[in-house]
């Protein structure tokens, strides 16, 4: 990669300082002697005189005159003494340690703000970032700490899910290892300092029109920053702002500038799709519409409710992913064979200049054919998808397929870019470097972007920044760039700050903190407006602004300015300044001032928190206040969504180059760790990689045959060579990768990451370059011997012949609906067994509750007005599940999981609640995945609980299977007799208890467990007592959909389905709708056959091929047999 | 030694020519002097240092959690209960010779009653190691057992570890006391030969003023015949108990009926073989071939061989239930992951230390050729440490859902603590082989008694009152 190296970081030899820093002024100069004495006369001279000489200042003076004349106890310490006084200061600081209340004024909860109730969260709708594109979310906040985050349902892309990164941002905020100070040559300092430094510079710059000043930044779409940056444009002509996304959408522009002349950004519609075909695209995770598509996507999957009709989805992609694992036809097809095979399915469907393009090598042409006359048939409702990681070409031979078929403006529309660029994204990083080499780039200010780490090799970024003069770097991390960089200013989280974003499809959300910064940070927001104004404004007052001057009527009107002024941002609040003092401290400033940015974020009247004052520039008027309320209260800004332009038809350009052959690589942002920005995070890094089921690592994907043939065992260390680069790596054999291409993900082997990231994986950067962002041929392997440990969550993915999975075909499902043949197999193949057992299961289903632990009738005093007690049980969806992992981080979250790290990842212990478990069968070419969430099921008859010496796991009688921490010695017997082995045991004391900030994260309804004891879901119990507390004040039963686990919330498919299996009123009295899945056809028990009788069910998973594909690697029918 | 066996070795109970004075003399003599021979203390230092490493094994384990074993998410159990498991069968053999073959009136327990029931003692010392240790929370053991307390806890009597919990103190008590007891007229025998005042008087507090009078050996007689009736169920409860921990629990491979009776004959297998192992050098190293005859050795030889073609049936039949219960799982376990999956060597180096080895001994001339004897009691001892790795660790890392197999890998701590215990129980042997009569010189006088009226053995008593023999 670059040369720098952990520890790097540039010398005080080879920069020019900012500020010529002063030598330190001797304390007490002759002058000033002299100056004191000059006014002395007579006896008052002389008493001066005396008094000077023995003034401990001037016996300092004399001493450092003569040093013979220094005290004998001030010569250097004996080893002794030097010990004694250690130990001393030891002992003493330990007393100061003793909790004296600080010096400053704290004030009780004497009257408590309305708001804030203790025990009781409160939920603030803000947005997380991801590549800039916003993604709603209500931020779960117990007494000033967020605590979780939830999706937003008001938000579009959203509806109330989210995915696993928004999840992990959770853990980001607390991360012990963000940057919490400002560093100036890696030495702690403040941001006064900085501002005082940056000054002359900017000086110069202005002077010059700005021509050396270059901001380098990812990709933004806040309406604000974007006017931040106008501004900057403005005072410095001649500046220039950037872009570098590693992992951005410069493909999706080009593509429809190709097709229609002018960058668009495509939103699709999947709801609105019957056919679906994509062309390497993984649009259940890479899209910035990912979370909304695969909701819209699975309800055109959805066959309750009698439904007979269901989507078809073909999946021609490059590397195995959940998009292909969903697919009712998936295609392994190399990553530069995908533009041949879009070109032929244009030119199938006549697309004029496409004609006579054959299918590529491999590829059937009868696949070809069967699947335009699919899409063909369905016209209007169909959907070609290009991937975000393939060529513009194949954007617009998409976009020309959709118009040929009729799809534009139905199942895909077009909107004006919602990203910001001030320069050609393309180019973007490679102008400034050239420009930066050239040395006409003086002072570069990169925000929150880490390009010495993520830069395109061939670029040589890190060589390049070293000729700029002055170099700023603001993140939340002081990473690879923050040390090669003079300054280094921490950036606050997104749950810290105020700033906005828009959505995929243009919509506009303010993003609102919901915690005081808990060190000295700043936004990139504030930082840009002071390199306007020079002086620092808070962020909030600049969201504000920005939305006023939206509207003439949000203008404030003079007489309702208020005088209520405070200091500027920078100095206001500084305790941040003190934040080099430690974690400790920081944190404890973070706690008390948590509440007030809580109010602050609650309603516009308290707005700014205890940050800094409001001053009079935003004072908007009523109409403004009514709404910013409205913004702030919804999450998202009502009718900001950008209008679908209509556009003409498009070009279909010319076939491009062929790539270098032999191997090709294909590189993608990270599931986990995306491209780098999340590997310090642990949650994420622990979290399995879906497909894989890799944690702590990425690897150079591969196929079983090409592993064959260059002789390659699964975690094998390689040598790969692409473009003249190597790049030490190890492999993973991936089934269903096409042959001859490997895959490496982005994001890995961070040098400067922290703790938790550096040293992980292979850092892909280190072979990709800035013209083949996404994929290239020429790709050697060499084996290099030895193994390195990659560790998955999964070591086997056959089901063995087991009736563990049901998957089955749509039009079996729509011939037999009440039995379709699927469900009939294994155990259940021969109806109903006789049996000794002869209890109704779900036991509670019949109105005598509780009938499964013998008592009968409700619980006493639980209850409602004789109404039966709740049964509690889950759904759990195959046909809905993507295999995300979403449910697994929210569950995590949710209930304070720890994380084991890798080590003991290999050693199977991680420790998650849920976990997914991928099934494949059918030939390691091209297998056929079902992934099958496993959390605890609440079996009735559950074998962990008699097994207990100490009854630490026991029923409830609402049927959750209880484990009382408290009452655990840890015998592992449970565990041992789950045959669903859904328990996990704290081996060691995963949790942290030290860390300040991770005692600030933690679910306060959760225990935090310790070393020892037995751990397993438990149905969110916390959020079940929530629902009750809140029916019983209302003297109502609990109502169907009050209670959500988070894993159910958190789902983007809406696959987790839970609730009261005795609820028989609800829904117009079909009862609830956990009640009425578990009667459907569909579902079934996991190993029922042991008499466990699960709480926890599931519904089949279907296919819905092609008929006119019967040949081609047809999924399975039924049963879930097969071998890999 | 091989060229004089035949010189020495008799397949009497005892060898021709001794007097009450001459065994007296032999044994105590083995306690009642005051060199400690070099060889002795270097095998002591050896053992000694093995013990520490289950010490220092032990104490990681307390500070950091059961964490630093390889035990996992599937394989919840592994040396812990492997150890304990092997352990407590070894500590079969004792009480069996002790109660049963007492019960039964065969006679030539008598000379190796003694030293195994100490090992008896010394196996179940280290297996109750691993219960307490092998739990999460190590400061909350006693809440297994039933102590009134003002927590609302008290145990939960369904859970099979809570019977091991009563078993296993249970047994432990009694082998004890039967010990104990069988100890006294031997340690009153010492107290009145010892010369030292120091060594007269420890034995003197601890022979609880036993004369010898004929009321005490009324008293004693009654006492020990009880005490063989209360220790003969525990010799088939014990381990009928520890391998409900494995019956009761639903895992495939342990949800069996044929556990029990296949377990207490594992346990008597591995316990004989445990004493032949203990034997054979002590009857060579102190010179006791005249008490632990070739008739000794054969005879355990023989049990052996019994108890393992009882075990190998077991083998057999789960093999025969693996396919006939029809259960995929159980067909799965047997058939594919027993014999053919990733720990395939264990099951087949069991079938081999446990089934064929012990074939041997049908042939005479192996089972009274020592060398022999003590090769596969070792290969026996072994394969009894195989089975339960099989039963636990191979059930376990593939039981119902394959997408959470996995295998199980012993670490440092794990052999450390097992090695230990082997140190451990061979120094606590090393000193009781120093500080007690290993071979009861009360009941060798009275065998020598009958064995001078009748030359065959195993003579029911003539005169009226209950007569040991």
């Amino acid at each position: 990669m670059t040369e720098a190296t952990p520890t790097s970081r540039v010398s005080a030899a080879d920069f020019v300082p900012l500020t010529q820093i002063e030598p330190p002024a001797p304390r007490l100069a002759e002058a000033a002697i002299r100056e004191r004495l000059a006014g002395a006369q007579g006896r008052g001279w002389w008493r001066s005189l005396d008094e000077l000489s023995n003034s401990g200042d001037f016996q300092k003076y004399l001493e450092r005159e003569f040093p013979l004349a220094a005290p004998r106890d001030m010569s250097p310490l004996s080893r002794r003494e030097f010990f004694r006084l250690m130990g001393a200061t030891l002992a003493l600081a330990g007393v100061a340690g003793c909790g004296y209340q600080p010096a400053e004024k704290i004030v009780p909860y004497v009257e408590q703000p309305e708001s804030i109730v203790p025990g009781k969260p409160l939920f603030y709708a803000t947005a997380f970032e991801r590549g800039g594109y916003a993604y709603g979310v209500l931020g779960e906040q117990h007494m000033g700490r967020p605590v979780k985050l939830e999706g937003n349902p008001d938000h579009p892309a959203s509806l109330g899910s989210t995915d696993v990164l928004t999840q992990g941002a959770l853990w980001s905020l607390y991360d012990p290892d963000r940057s919490q100070a400002v560093r100036h040559l890696g030495d702690y300092t403040t941001w006064d300092a900085f501002l005082g430094a940056i000054a002359e510079p900017l000086r110069l710059q202005r002077q010059k029109r700005g021509a050396g000043l270059r901001i380098l930044m990812g990709t933004t779409t806040s309406p604000t920053m974007a006017a931040q940056l106008r501004r900057l444009l403005a005072r410095y002509p001649e500046a220039k702002v950037h872009h570098h996304e590693p992992a951005g959408r410069d493909a999706v522009h080009e593509g429809t500038r190709l097709a229609f002349g002018r960058a668009l950004n495509p939103v699709y519609h999947f709801d609105r799709a019957a056919r679906v075909l994509s062309l390497d695209s993984n649009f259940f995770q890479d899209e910035p519409g990912s979370v909304r598509y695969a909701r819209d996507f699975i309800r055109g999957r959805r066959v309750r409710d009698g439904a007979k009709e269901m989507n078809r989805l073909y999946v021609a992609e490059s590397t195995p992913t959940i998009t292909g694992a969903k697919a009712d036809h998936r295609l392994p097809v190399r990553a530069s064979q995908i533009e041949a095979l879009a070109r032929s399915v244009a030119s199938a469907l006549g697309v004029a200049g496409a004609a006579g393009s054959p299918p590529p090598a491999g590829v059937p042409a009868d696949w070809i054919t069967a699947v335009v006359e699919d899409l063909r048939s369905h016209g209007g409702s169909s959907l070609v998808v290009p991937g975000p990681h393939q060529t513009a070409p194949v954007h617009a031979l998409a976009h020309a397929i959709n118009s040929a078929l009729g799809n534009v403006g139905k199942t895909v529309t077009f909107t004006a870019p919602v990203e910001v660029h001030f320069t050609e994204p393309a180019n973007s990083l490679k102008t400034l470097v050239d420009d930066m080499n050239g040395g006409r780039v003086e002072l570069l200010v990169i925000l929150s972007s880490n390009p010495v780490y993520s830069a395109p090799a061939d670029l040589n970024f890190a060589a390049a920044l070293g000729k700029v003069r002055e170099r700023i770097h603001m993140g939340m991390y002081d990473d690879e760039t923050g040390v090669q960089c003079q300054w280094h200013l921490p950036e606050s989280h997104f749950l810290e700050a105020w700033g906005d974003a828009r959505a995929y499809d243009g919509s506009a959300s303010v993003i609102q903190p919901l915690v005081q910064p808990l060190y000295g940070t700043r936004s990139c927001l504030e930082l840009v407006q002071a390199l306007v104004d020079g002086e620092a404004r808070p962020g909030y007052d600049l969201v504000r602004e920005q939305w006023i001057g939206r509207d003439p009527r949000y203008a404030a009107r003079p007489e309702a300015a208020t005088g209520a002024g405070g200091g500027p941002a920078f100095t206001g609040g500084a305790a941040g300044a003190g934040a080099a003092a430690g974690a400790g401290a920081a944190t404890a400033g973070g706690a008390t001032g948590a509440g007030g940015a809580g109010a602050g974020g609650g309603a516009a009247g308290g707005a700014g928190g205890g940050r800094a004052g409001t001053s009079q520039a935003l004072v908007g008027s009523p109409e403004f206040e009514r709404f910013w309320h409205d913004a702030l209260l919804k999450g998202i800004i009502a009718g900001t969504a950008s209008p679908a332009h209509t556009v003409g038809t498009a070009t279909v350009p010319p076939a491009s180059a062929p790539t270098a052959g032999g191997m090709e690589i294909v590189f993608r942002p990270d599931p986990t760790v995306w491209d780098g920005r999340y590997a310090n995070n642990a949650w994420l890094q622990e979290l399995p990689k879906p497909i894989t089921t890799l944690t702590w690592d990425n690897a150079v994907q591969i196929s079983p045959a090409t592993a064959k043939g260059l002789k390659l065992n699964t975690k094998d260390k390689v040598t790969l060579t692409y473009g003249g680069r190597t790049l030490p790596a190890a492999v993973w054999i991936t089934p269903g990768h096409p042959d001859e291409s490997v895959t490496l993900t982005l994001g890995y082997g961070r040098t400067q990451a922290g703790k938790i990231g550096t040293g992980t994986g292979f850092n892909a950067y280190t072979v990709r370059t800035a013209e083949a962002p996404w994929f290239g041929g020429g790709v050697e392997l060499r084996k290099a011997g030895g193994e390195y440990n990659l560790v998955p969550s999964q070591h086997y993915f056959s089901t063995e012949g087991r009736d563990i999975v049901r998957t089955g075909r749509f039009d079996d499902f729509v011939k037999n609906p009440e039995h379709p043949s699927f469900m009939q197999v294994g155990e259940h193949g021969e109806g109903e067994l006789p049996t000794l057992y002869t209890e109704e299961w779900p036991s509670d289903r019949k109105s005598g509750a509780g009938a499964a632990h013998g008592k009968g009738g409700t619980w006493e005093g639980e209850g409602y007005n004789d109404l039966p007690i709740p049964a509690w049980g889950m759904v759990i969806d195959q046909n809905a599940c993507i295999g995300c992992n979403a449910c697994t981080i929210a569950c995590q979250a949710e209930n304070n999981i720890p994380t084991v790290g890798k080590d003991q990842v290999a050693m199977n212990r991680e420790m998650h609640w849920i976990r997914v478990d991928n099934y494949r069968w059918g030939g390691a070419e091209n297998p056929e995945t079902v992934f099958q969430p496993v959390p605890c099921m609440h079996c009735e008859k559950a074998p962990c609980e008699p097994v207990c010496p100490v009854e630490a796991t026991s029923h409830s009688a609402e049927g959750i299977n209880e484990m009382t921490y408290n009452r655990c010695i840890g015998t592992r017997y449970c565990s041992n007799n789950c045959p669903y082995k859904v328990r996990r045991f704290n081996f060691l004391q995963y949790s942290d208890h030290q860390t300040p900030t991770f005692q600030m994260m933690r679910n306060p309804d959760v225990t935090v467990r310790a070393r020892g004891v037995m751990e397993k879901c438990t149905f969110c119990i916390q959020r079940i007592n929530q629902g009750r507390i809140e029916a019983e004040k209302e003297d109502r039963p609990i109502r169907d959909g009050d209670v959500k686990t988070a894993c159910q919330q958190v789902c983007p498919t809406e696959a987790i389905i839970f609730g009261n299996i005795n609820d028989t009123v609800s829904n117009a009295g079909k009862g609830s709708v956990v009640r009425q899945l578990k009667e459907g056809p569909l579902n079934y028990g996991l190993l029922t056959e042991l008499n466990t009788r699960p709480r926890t069910t599931y519904l089949a998973n279907l296919r819905n091929p092609n008929p006119a594909l019967a040949g081609h690697a047809a999924p399975s029918e039924g049963g879930s047999h097969g071998s890999h | 030694m091989a060229d004089t066996r035949h010189n020495e070795e008799t397949f009497e109970v005892i060898a021709p020519g001794h007097t009450n004075e001459s065994v007296t003399e032999k044994i105590s003599g083995l306690v009642l002097h005051n060199n400690l021979p070099r060889k002795y203390l270097m095998a002591l230092a050896f053992t000694g240092s093995v013990a520490l490493l289950m010490i220092m094994g032990v104490t990681l384990v307390v500070i950091f959690g059961v964490g630093l074993w390889g035990n996992n998410q599937p394989v919840g159990w592994a040396f812990d209960i492997i150890n304990f498991v092997w352990w407590i069968g070894i500590g079969h053999a004792g009480t069996l010779i002790s109660a049963i073959l007492l019960l039964l009136h065969q006679n030539w327990r008598t000379s190796i009653n003694r030293f195994a029931e100490a090992m008896t003692l010394f196996a179940v010392a280290q297996a109750g190691v691993y219960p307490l240790l092998h739990i999460g929370r190590h400061q909350y053991a006693y809440w297994m057992f039933p102590v009134p307390n003002s927590m609302g806890l008290w145990p939960q009597f369904r859970s099979p570890l809570m019977w091991d919990v009563f078993a296993i103190s249970t047994y432990m008590t009694v082998s004890a006391l039967f010990w104990y007891v069988g100890l006294v007229p031997d340690l009153a025998t010492l107290r009145d030969r010892a010369k030292n005042p120091l060594v007269k008087k420890i034995f003197g507090v601890a022979a609880m003023g036993w004369r010898g009078s004929a009321l005490h050996w009324r008293r004693y007689t009654m006492l020990y015949l009880l005490l063989a009736g209360l220790s003969t169920p525990l010799v088939l409860s014990v381990h009928t108990i520890v391998s409900f921990d494995f019956a009761v629990g639903i895992v495939p491979g342990w949800h069996s009926t044929i556990f029990p009776p296949y377990f207490v004959a594992g346990a008597i297998f591995a316990g004989f073989a445990m004493t032949l192992i203990l034997s054979i050098p002590l009857r060579e190293i102190c010179d006791l071939k005249d008490f632990i005859t070739m008739r000794h050795l054969e005879n355990m030889a023989k049990v052996m061989l019994a108890t393992g073609l009882i075990v190998f049936y077991g083998y057999i039949m789960e093999v025969f239930f693996g396919w006939y219960s029809g259960s995929t799982y159980e067909k799965y376990m047997t058939f594919q992951n027993r014999m053919f999956g990733p720990y395939a060597w264990s099951y087949w180096a069991l079938i081999f230390c446990n089934g064929l080895a012990p074939q041997a001994l049908w042939w005479k001339h192996i089972r009274t050729d020592v060398r022999w004897l003590f090769v596969i009691s070792l290969i026996v001892s072994v394969g009894m440490w195989l089975e339960r790795f099989v039963i636990i660790v191979t059930s376990l890392s593939f039981d119902f859902l394959p997408g959470m197999w996995a295998l199980y890998y012993p670490t440092i701590v794990d052999w450390m603590i097992f090695i230990g215990t082997i140190g451990l129980f061979f120094t606590m042997f090393l000193v009781f082989a120093r500080v007690l009569p290993v071979i009861s010189i009360a009941e060798m006088r009275e065998l020598l008694h009958h064995h001078k009226h009748t030359s065959s053995v195993a003579e029911p008593q003539v005169d009226g009152h209950i007569r040991r023999s």
